[in-house]
């Protein structure tokens, strides 16, 4: 029994030292970004003599920092709508309805699915300036609007669902769409969350794209902003740690709020990514 | 009939049209590109396979093929051991072990622009990490401005960054290790290090396969970890660039060279579309025995 005890605490000590590790670095930068001006931040002090959150005002002072945080937000919720409900329909029309040209479309998802964005930058940079739609947040939201991997998520959602309810909606003389939005979307909610969530962070993280197609600061979303602050700001950290914390409070608060649906999808992307 | 000979085909236009109007004709767009000289302001001859005789001989290139190489053989190790032991200590259920499987996913979450930021603040010449190392008696380390330094800080935020990820998907694997294995092991003696490679470790092939899959792709297409630590320069002279950092400082801008960007792009494309065909066939093998 005595050995027993011995593991459990071995088995804290680990607990504590990755706990450390891992939520550390957030609570330093917490810790900077609430420093007052006389305060020497490259001290290792993780309690402030002196906590202000003057710095979260001062930092919109020298960039737009809430309106990067709008454009972000912008973006990301329209991703999440054209997300859900494009992929949702693409995915119900491979599942469930017959046609000629099926597998062609399923070998375009398929195929854009092994394309990796870095591969295709440039060129989808071109695409977007044909398009004339350059430096705009549009060009921003378009590449991701409908994700090829959604689309195949939810054709498996769709395909796993029981094909006699459907059958009974047909011989009531339900159309396709009917069929669509009453009995199979309401079906597939548990995707649809995994699908809304993993679209929103990814949009709300995406760093490569927007640093590509935007060029003016006013448009810039919330990841380039920060970038753009700690180029220019980097005397002063605590503005800087500001802007991160307010950066990564939203997506935590969504995390807690949505914790299982979060481990799903990590499951879910691993299995069919 | 159930539906319309069109309906399908309604339902699917949206998909199809972003899809293959923003990955499939921009990326047959790059094939052709990478065998003419056109710039960004459009235009462009065929110029044959001249951008990929220059990449042979530009050591720019070599220097960032290298790097983004030398990445991946970093990243992947500690990426498929680390998180199996934390999921390992996970696993059990402990009081408040919530707390700690939430706290560990953390970073999975921030953004890899705000995990690059806190970390370029830890690893700073006058940062808390130097601090540390002063303390310590240690002198300090130029972790950002060394470019050797500079690519293993980076592979270091990247593991950070990876172990909560990794962490759920082995959680998920360990689950399904039968118990009466462990059970068996235990009482022909053997220690928890010898049931860890005797009896977890094999059972787990599958996975352990699948994220050193995961990672090495994603290792080799890093950008944001060594373009935020290097605040945009790719380190001294440029000598930690990556290979798609090379792409879009080569590629970007009203003097960007698209021609050669898109042979660049060919090349990042075959070396992933390699490695995710070569995890293919070790997950094959894997399943044949």
């Amino acid at each position: 029994m005595k050995r027993a005890h011995v593991y459990l605490a071995l088995r804290y000590l680990g607990l504590l030292a990755v706990l450390a590790i891992s939520i550390g670095p957030f609570l330093w930068q917490f810790a900077t970004s609430i420093k007052g001006p006389n305060e020497d931040v490259f001290v290792p002090d993780f309690i402030p003599d002196d906590p202000t959150f003057g710095n979260y005002a001062a930092v919109a002072d020298v960039v737009p920092v809430w309106n990067f945080a709008l454009n972000s937000l912008g973006v990301a919720s329209v991703n999440v709508i054209t997300n859900c409900l494009g992929a949702a329909m693409a995915g119900y029309a491979l599942a469930r309805l017959k046609f000629r040209g099926r597998r062609f479309a399923a070998v375009v998802f398929a195929s854009s699915i092994l394309v990796p964005f870095e591969a295709i930058m440039i060129s989808l940079f071109l695409v977007m300036r044909g398009f004339g739609l350059t430096n705009t947040l549009t060009a921003v939201v378009l590449p991701g609007a409908i994700a090829a991997l959604n689309v195949l998520l939810l054709r498996n959602a769709f395909l796993a669902l029981p094909a006699e309810v459907e059958e009974a909606a047909i011989i009531d003389g339900a159309n396709a769409w009917q069929r669509f939005t009453r009995l199979a979307l309401p079906s597939v909610k548990g995707t649809l969350v995994v699908v809304a969530l993993f679209s929103f962070m990814f949009s709300w993280d995406d760093f490569l794209w927007p640093l590509i197609v935007l060029s003016d600061q006013e448009k810039y979303t919330l990841t380039i902003g920060l970038a753009y602050l700690q180029g220019t700001f980097v005397q002063n950290q605590r503005l800087v740690a500001a802007g991160t914390i307010i950066a990564v409070v939203p997506l935590i608060l969504l995390f807690l709020l949505l914790q299982k649906h979060f481990f799903r999808g990590v499951g879910e992307g691993a299995i069919k990514g | 009939m159930t539906h319309r000979p069109y309906t399908p085909w309604l339902f699917l236009a949206p998909g199809l049209a972003i899809c293959s109007l923003f990955v499939i004709f921009p990326f047959l767009n790059m094939i052709v590109l990478a065998f003419t000289d056109a710039s960004a302001l459009g235009g462009g001859q065929f110029t044959g396979v001249d951008n990929f005789v220059r990449m042979v001989q530009d050591p720019k290139f070599w220097a960032a093929a290298r790097n983004s190489g030398l990445y991946m053989v970093g990243v992947v190790p500690p990426l498929v051991l680390l998180p199996l032991l934390i999921a390992m200590l996970v696993q059990k259920v402990v009081p408040g072990i919530g707390i700690f499987r939430t706290a560990f996913f953390t970073p999975v979450i921030a953004s890899t622009v705000v995990v690059g930021l806190i970390w370029t603040w830890l690893l700073d010449s006058r940062g808390l990490v130097n601090n540390v190392v002063e303390a310590l008696g240690g002198t300090r380390i130029g972790f950002l401005t060394d470019s050797t330094l500079l690519l293993i800080s980076s592979m270091v935020v990247t593991v950070w960054r990876g172990l909560g990820y990794y962490m759920v998907i082995y959680l998920a694997a360990l689950a399904n290790v039968p118990k009466d294995l462990h059970e068996a092991a235990m009482v022909d003696g053997a220690g928890p290090v010898r049931r860890f490679w005797s009896v977890t470790v094999p059972s787990l092939r599958p996975t352990m396969v699948l994220v050193g899959a995961l990672s090495a792709v994603n290792g080799f297409r890093v950008f944001s970890e060594i373009y935020l630590l290097s605040g945009g320069s790719g380190g001294p002279g440029g000598a930690s660039t990556t290979l798609v950092m090379l792409i879009q400082s080569v590629g970007r801008g009203l003097t960007g060279e698209v021609g050669y960007a898109s042979a660049l792009s060919v090349v990042l494309f075959v070396i992933l579309l390699g490695l995710l065909l070569v995890t293919l066939k070790l997950n094959r093998r894997e399943d044949q025995l």
